[in-house]
């Protein structure tokens, strides 16, 4: 008896073990291709040419390739500003907008706070590429063809949705009680907001913000129709980098290293939050 | 005189004076409500203009002959463009490689990443360093995921899925070239799979403990209890996957650009749409005809998903 639940415990830290150990494998199978680009990055290009090595000499020149300007070609720093800009101005924009709106979603929401939800979540289901020939027209008759401001201002639309419902279940978390108690004290609106409910949302306002930033960040189809020349942003500049003639598999790895580094900082130190925000406000 | 009262005389009746506080009381409700739609509007009204105006236009331009270049006037044609569609070859190609691409994609990351995140739901040395390492293919961006995949992956000369194939004896094979849709899917999969994982892992993670702990305790199987009390519980977790994949991966552009640059057997309807106008066909009028085909196609899903989103906000009312 004793040997036979001895037997079946053994059996299941023994699963319990390889289970484990598939987990590792799988994440580290999922990362290789990543870890293979930061890799040869920083090759020379004769080594990232062929086939593959682990083991090389690593330099730091190829970083120096990419980062150096070529007149008349987009550089970057130029397409760094750019992204920058462009991504720190439509999130702001987003916040601006989606809290307003959010409270009145949540926390004191209107009659009919669910089609309006709707409404703004239906606009997500909608594709771009349904508006893209409009904008493009308008665009050109403003004058906006190739302009960051074309880009900030669709980054906007795009983005606010998503702000606005993940924005929504965050200050749904936040106690109705702890409200009307700072009601019943006398606090008003901006005491309320203040004292109560933004120390509440905080964490879900940086949350948010950050995704917006992960998605601007990461834009191509709209920068590349609108935004082809002067106001490139990181993606297009990456694109950039491949190149028809010689080899550029190493300056590529750098290029793609430097354009994805940012934002996957970002997103590892957020990830839990901004799960909880998108998951856990569709189902609660 | 007095059919000319006026509602507020000082000495009217104490029905006047009811109804002028239900007056007063109906004003302070209207201002009340428009207090509480104020901040909304901003929002909304953005939104409206910015997202919604486009579409009218779009299907304006669907119904004309119309090209850019070289500048034509632009002529009414009613729905010829919509009936040239269904004779177009490439238009057919495009919409195949639409459904396959968005079906497939959706479907395996949403089983990879469902498997996934159960081995992520278990204690086990270093799982928040598994997960980090999990999600990250789905911050990269999708430019650089399809140039790593296509140049260091895929490619038949210095990619390592040859490199290996090669230590077991096969020879070379230019994976893009001869599966550029499949090329495509597998980086999408590779893509999506994460943020699959994430959605099922915080289902996983909401799950009652004391019924399994109960199923557990009446003897039921490993199996019983993922068909019977798991999968169950994690079903709006699918749903919410299915939509939100869905609505993504209809739309891919960057990764077709970057991994096979289009072609009949690679371009989705986005893409072409993109090619027969913006991209050099500039031909706004078919063009628009092709966008508009999508936007009905994610209507149809948008229907479908909007079902599942009003089933996952029952029941909940902040008011």
């Amino acid at each position: 008896m004793s040997s036979d639940t001895g037997l079946v415990v053994g059996q299941k830290r023994w699963t319990s073990w390889a289970l484990g150990l598939l987990a590792w494998a799988v994440g580290l199978l999922f990362f290789f291709p990543i870890f293979w680009m930061v890799l040869n990055g920083f090759k020379e290009e004769i080594d990232a040419n062929s086939s593959p090595q682990l083991f090389f000499d690593p330099t730091l020149d190829r970083y120096r390739d990419v980062t150096s300007e070529t007149p008349g070609l987009l550089g970057f720093k130029e397409a760094f500003a750019n992204s920058f800009w462009i991504v720190l101005i439509s999130t702001i924009l987003v916040m601006i907008l989606a809290v307003p709106a959010a409270y009145s979603l949540a926390i004191r929401p209107v009659r009919k706070w669910r089609d309006v939800l709707f409404f703004f979540i239906s606009t997500k289901f909608l594709p771009i590429v349904g508006a893209i020939l409009p904008l493009w027209i308008i665009a050109r008759d403003l004058d906006l063809l190739n302009t960051r401001t074309v880009l900030i201002i669709l980054y906007t639309a795009m983005n606010l949705p998503l702000a606005v419902w993940m924005l929504r279940s965050f200050f749904m978390e936040v106690p109705r009680e702890l409200i009307e108690a700072a009601q019943i004290d006398g606090a008003g609106l901006r005491g309320q907001l203040t004292s109560v409910v933004m120390p509440i949302v905080a964490p879900g306002l940086a949350a948010t913000a950050l995704l917006c930033v992960i998605f601007a960040w990461n834009e191509f189809f709209l920068a590349v129709q609108l935004n082809p020349v002067d106001g490139s942003t990181m993606p297009i500049w990456v694109t950039s980098n491949v190149s028809t003639r010689g080899n550029f598999l190493a300056k590529l790895s750098a290029a793609s290293t430097l354009a994805t580094l940012p934002v996957v900082l970002a997103g590892w130190v957020a990830q839990k939050r901004m799960i909880r925000g998108l998951a856990m406000g569709a189902i609660k | 005189m007095t059919d000319t009262q006026p509602d507020t005389a000082p000495d009217a009746g104490p029905d006047t004076r009811d109804e002028e506080r239900a007056e007063e009381r109906r004003h302070l409700e209207r201002r009340e409500k428009w207090i509480r739609r104020l901040p909304l509007l901003p929002a909304l009204l953005f939104t409206i203009v910015i997202t919604q105006v486009p579409f009218v236009f779009s299907l304006f331009y669907s119904l004309t002959d119309w090209k850019i270049i070289p500048p034509t006037p632009r002529t009414f044609i009613g729905f010829d463009n919509f009936t040239d569609l269904v004779d177009n070859q490439f238009f057919r190609d495009a919409a195949w490689v639409s459904v396959v691409m968005t079906a497939s994609a959706v479907l395996l990351s949403l089983i990879l990443g469902t498997g996934i995140a159960l081995l992520l739901d278990r204690k086990f040395f270093g799982q928040g360093f598994v997960r980090t390492l999990l999600i990250t293919p789905f911050l990269v961006m999708p430019v650089v995921a399809g140039l790593v995949w296509k140049n260091q992956v895929f490619s038949s000369q210095y990619g390592v899925i040859n490199w290996l194939l090669n230590l077991v004896g096969i020879d070379n094979v230019e994976f893009v070239t001869r599966y550029p849709l499949w090329s495509i899917v597998i980086v999408l999969v590779w893509e999506w799979t994460p943020f699959m994982m994430l959605i099922i892992l915080a289902g996983l993670q909401g799950q009652p403990t004391d019924v399994l702990e109960a199923a557990r305790v009446d003897g039921a199987t490993n199996r019983a209890i993922f068909f019977q009390i798991t999968l169950p519980h994690l079903k709006p977790y699918l749903e919410l996957g299915t939509l939100l994949g869905s609505i993504y991966l209809i739309q891919v552009f960057d990764q077709i650009e970057v991994i096979t640059g289009g072609g009949p057997d690679s371009s989705n309807i986005p893409f072409f749409v993109f090619q027969r106008s913006i991209g050099g066909g500039w031909d706004f009028g078919a063009a628009s005809a092709m966008s508009i085909v999508v936007v009905i196609a994610s209507i149809v899903l948008a229907n479908l998903g909007l079902r599942v989103l009003s089933g996952l906000l029952e029941g909940e009312d902040p008011a």
